[in-house]
């Protein structure tokens, strides 16, 4: 590769860069090489934890059946440790590092305490799926108390956490580096302002995380000897939901990075996408209530105003972000040409560019089948039904596999040409990646959803309680559910196994990218649009965005008529007071 | 002289919700003291005020 | 764009397209409407769950569930007590690794005041296929106002983890007219 690294003297501190060809921008050496260890070390657990979760669900497909209870357990905790948190984590720490050091045009805050915190992570990772692999550690991912794992299983969590927070304040250092050194005029871009949101979420779920695993695991160890199990869950769920909701900032950053790259799209508004994140980081973690709601011991009047978001401002949040991304990209379509009719900006879209692909469905899917269930999940007195059935999975996946891990994917073939400098390997095959597991995705999370709604419990070995003294039975069609939900499972690690492979390959194999073809190794894209669209900045806001109005229209209409089944539902439940 | 002083004026000119937007510690000062007051305090009190059984 | 700091200093002053603002004032009053669904059940809807808590220890709580079971059974079903308290009644129900004790024969139509504890770790009563999720925790008892509309033969399932026999943890509940 042609581009030769120097040295710049920045702030005192010299730090070794390359000039990326596409962009004219700084590439800190050092913020590239923690960038790709992070991102390689995720999808290294992200294709373990696929395969826990592959067997989870060909064990809950009755016919099939096929690990043993006690293996099932084991694989369901190291399923939801090592995608839940390893997985999701490392590849935030990646989009934390892309965000602040590469789009800052700066260098990255102390990169040795980066690899410390790599460091932290890779071993606490280890030690908790060790801990988890050994089998005495089969307490579900959520551990609660009074179930007891060894020590090993907190205290590798607890330092996957700390390296995690060391990562946050790295974020937040090159944040102050690059006003200081004034690598950037005004205002940070809207993408890092997302995964400042995150960052800021992390760090709430982070010490929330400290403040109950710490006691737990010196209780684990005997010094402690009692933990409050409603005050456990509290707290643990302070971490546990808000650490989705990391998620949810970083995917929505995405959402607006991958069309800004290859469709040169603008923000409809500054004003309102920025305040639709201020949302995030002032309520979203509220949203830890969804798992207090039919808790003993805390008020109707905390479990509504918390799961509420604070009057649902942080929903806010999503449906402004809902409408802004469509449109920005329908503007940007429409300035590309595309103005025919209502949807030719979105029949023209890219969409045999995996990382479009990609992006657009975590979006619909994401907001259809995660936003929606979730809002209604979440409702004080529908949670009755609900909770601790396969809907809280179902919905669970539909946010965070079909709308995180596939925006994730989405970015990383991004990610490969412009961070590791590589043509994606088999474009043909790659194409075709997102909608596989997008399917499947969907089909896990509907299925699931499907079968919680007919009353079937959420980690559960045995749905035909074959062993119990007395006995019940779901009806059939909680069967044809768990059925079909093993089905899409086998498509989405397909999914999930083809993006891995193809990764892997591209990275080890894929040919070099430079000036001369790094645009192409972008995938494919309507025309030409980077030059222009890094030159030219504004409100996007003169064109009429019909396709938009649309869209958002009929994802209103779902929104209010399942929301409203939904009541209907509950009204006929037996009364309870 | 004369660059410093348009700064100024324009730093003046910055409406506070963009300085707000802008000051990124306090955002984080923000965006951990209200979930710990809201969610976190608010519901350890009430945990802590449950009433012994009879 | 998105990845570049905005080209306008002062970007919060720029207008908003209309739009995007009648969006933002729909769904900030959906919101509002929402929250206000809630708290208008808790007056008016007949399905909400009762925030009548104390702590208890589980020694204490076994001691009142075995009392209870004592004084109203009145048959025995796969070697479990039924228990079938006059309508209004103070009933109790315990869990504990791996089973829901004892079984209860209600009245349709009738309340009851159902207290839920766990004497050992927690466990989630899930009535099926009615459909009604109540986590149970040791050291507290839950008071649930609970009126059967429908009769019939119902399942309790335990659907939160506890151990290896989770999945064979299964109570009744009969309700007759």
């Amino acid at each position: 590769m042609s581009v030769t690294a120097e040295t710049g003297i920045i702030g005192g501190i010299a730090a070794k860069f390359r000039t990326c060809p596409a962009t004219g921008l700084k590439v800190d050496l050092a913020a590239e090489r923690l960038i790709k260890a992070n991102a390689v070390a995720a999808i290294v657990f992200l294709a373990i934890g696929g395969v826990f979760g592959l067997l989870v669900a060909l064990t809950r497909w009755q016919a099939v059946h096929l690990l043993p209870s006690d293996l099932f357990y084991l694989v369901l905790t190291a399923h939801g440790l090592d995608v839940l948190l390893v997985w999701i984590i490392f590849f935030e720490i990646a989009v934390l590092y892309f965000a602040s050091a590469i789009l800052l045009n700066c260098r990255l805050a102390t990169p040795r305490i980066a690899w410390v915190a790599f460091g932290l992570m890779m071993v606490g990772a280890l030690l908790a799926n060790i801990t988890v692999l050994q089998g005495e550690a089969s307490v579900m991912f959520t551990s609660y108390v009074p179930l007891k794992a060894p020590p090993n299983f907190y205290l590798g969590i607890i330092l996957f956490a700390v390296g995690a927070l060391l990562g946050c304040f790295i974020f937040l250092g090159t944040l102050v580096i690059a006003k200081e050194e004034k690598t950037y005029e005004g205002s940070i871009p809207l993408v890092t302002f997302g995964a400042l949101t995150a960052c800021i979420i992390a760090v709430f779920t982070i010490a929330s995380g400290a403040i109950i695993l710490i006691p737990t695991w010196l209780w684990s160890l005997g010094y402690i000897s009692h933990i409050d199990t409603v005050m456990y869950k509290l707290v643990w769920w302070a971490m546990g939901h808000s650490s989705q909701q990391i998620n949810m900032a970083a995917q929505v950053a995405i959402w607006y990075a991958i069309p800004a790259i290859l469709l040169g799209a603008k923000p409809l508004s500054e004003k309102v996408s920025r305040s639709a994140f201020l949302m995030y980081i002032l309520f979203l973690q509220l949203a830890s209530a969804h798992h207090m709601l039919v808790e003993p011991g805390i008020s109707s009047e905390w479990k509504v105003f918390n799961t509420s978001y604070a009057i649902y401002l942080a929903v806010l949040g999503s449906m402004i972000h809902g409408m802004s991304i469509p449109g920005a990209i329908e503007a940007a379509q429409r300035g590309n040409g595309f103005t025919n009719g209502v949807f030719e900006w979105l029949r023209r879209a890219p969409w045999n560019n995996p990382a479009f692909a990609g992006m657009f469905l975590s979006l619909v899917l994401f907001g259809f089948l995660g936003g929606i269930s979730g809002v209604v999940l979440g409702t004080e007195q529908i949670n009755i039904m609900l909770h601790n059935t396969l809907y809280v999975p179902g919905h669970f996946h539909a946010t965070v596999v079909a709308g995180t891990t596939l925006a994730f994917m989405a970015i990383t073939y991004l990610l490969v040409p412009l961070i590791f400098q590589r043509e994606i390997i088999w474009p043909k095959l790659a194409k075709w990646q997102p909608y596989l597991f997008g399917l499947g995705a969907a089909g896990i999370s509907l299925f699931m959803m499907g079968a919680g709604t007919l009353g079937v419990s959420r980690r559960h070995w045995d749905i035909t309680f074959s062993d119990a003294t007395l006995s019940f039975d779901y009806p059939p069609a909680a069967f044809l559910m768990l059925g079909l939900n093993g089905m899409s499972a086998i498509l989405a690690a397909i999914g999930g196994g083809l993006f891995v492979v193809i990764i892997v390959a591209s990275v080890l194999f894929g040919k070099k990218v430079d000036a001369s073809n790094i645009v192409a190794a972008l995938g494919p894209t309507p025309q030409k649009q980077m030059s222009d669209a890094v030159k030219s900045y504004g409100n996007a806001g003169t064109f009429h965005l019909p396709g938009t109005y649309i869209l958002v229209a009929i994802f209103f209409t779902a929104f209010v008529l399942y929301y409203f089944v939904n009541w209907k539902y509950l009204s006929e439940l037996w009364q309870l007071g | 002289m004369a660059k410093t002083k348009s700064d100024a004026e324009e730093s003046v000119r910055i409406p506070p919700m963009q300085r707000l937007l802008d000051n990124h510690f306090l955002l984080l000062f923000l965006g951990v003291a209200v979930p710990t007051v809201l969610y976190t305090l608010w519901g350890v009190m009430e945990l802590s005020q449950i009433p012994i059984a009879e | 764009m998105a990845l570049t700091s905005p080209e306008s200093k002062i970007w919060w002053n720029l207008p908003i397209g209309r739009a995007e603002l009648v969006w933002i004032v729909i769904a900030f009053f959906w919101g509002v409407f929402m929250f206000g669904m809630m708290v208008w059940w808790h007056l008016e809807g007949n399905q909400n769950l009762s925030n009548e808590v104390y702590r208890i220890s589980p020694a204490k709580f076994e001691e009142r569930t075995e009392a209870f079971t004592e004084k109203y059974t009145v048959r025995e079903e796969a070697g479990m007590p039924v228990a079938k308290p006059e309508p209004g009644a103070e009933v109790y129900m315990l869990s504990r690794l791996w089973e829901w004790w004892p079984i209860l024969e209600l009245k349709k139509g009738q309340t009851y005041r159902l207290h839920l504890s766990s004497l050992d770790w927690q466990h989630g009563f899930s009535l099926q296929p009615v459909n009604i999720n109540i986590q149970v925790h040791p050291g507290l008892e839950h008071v649930v106002t609970l009126t059967p509309t429908q009769s019939g033969e119902f399942s309790v399932v335990c659907n939160e983890f506890c151990g290896e026999g989770h999945h064979t943890m299964v109570g009744r509940i009969h309700v007759v007219d």
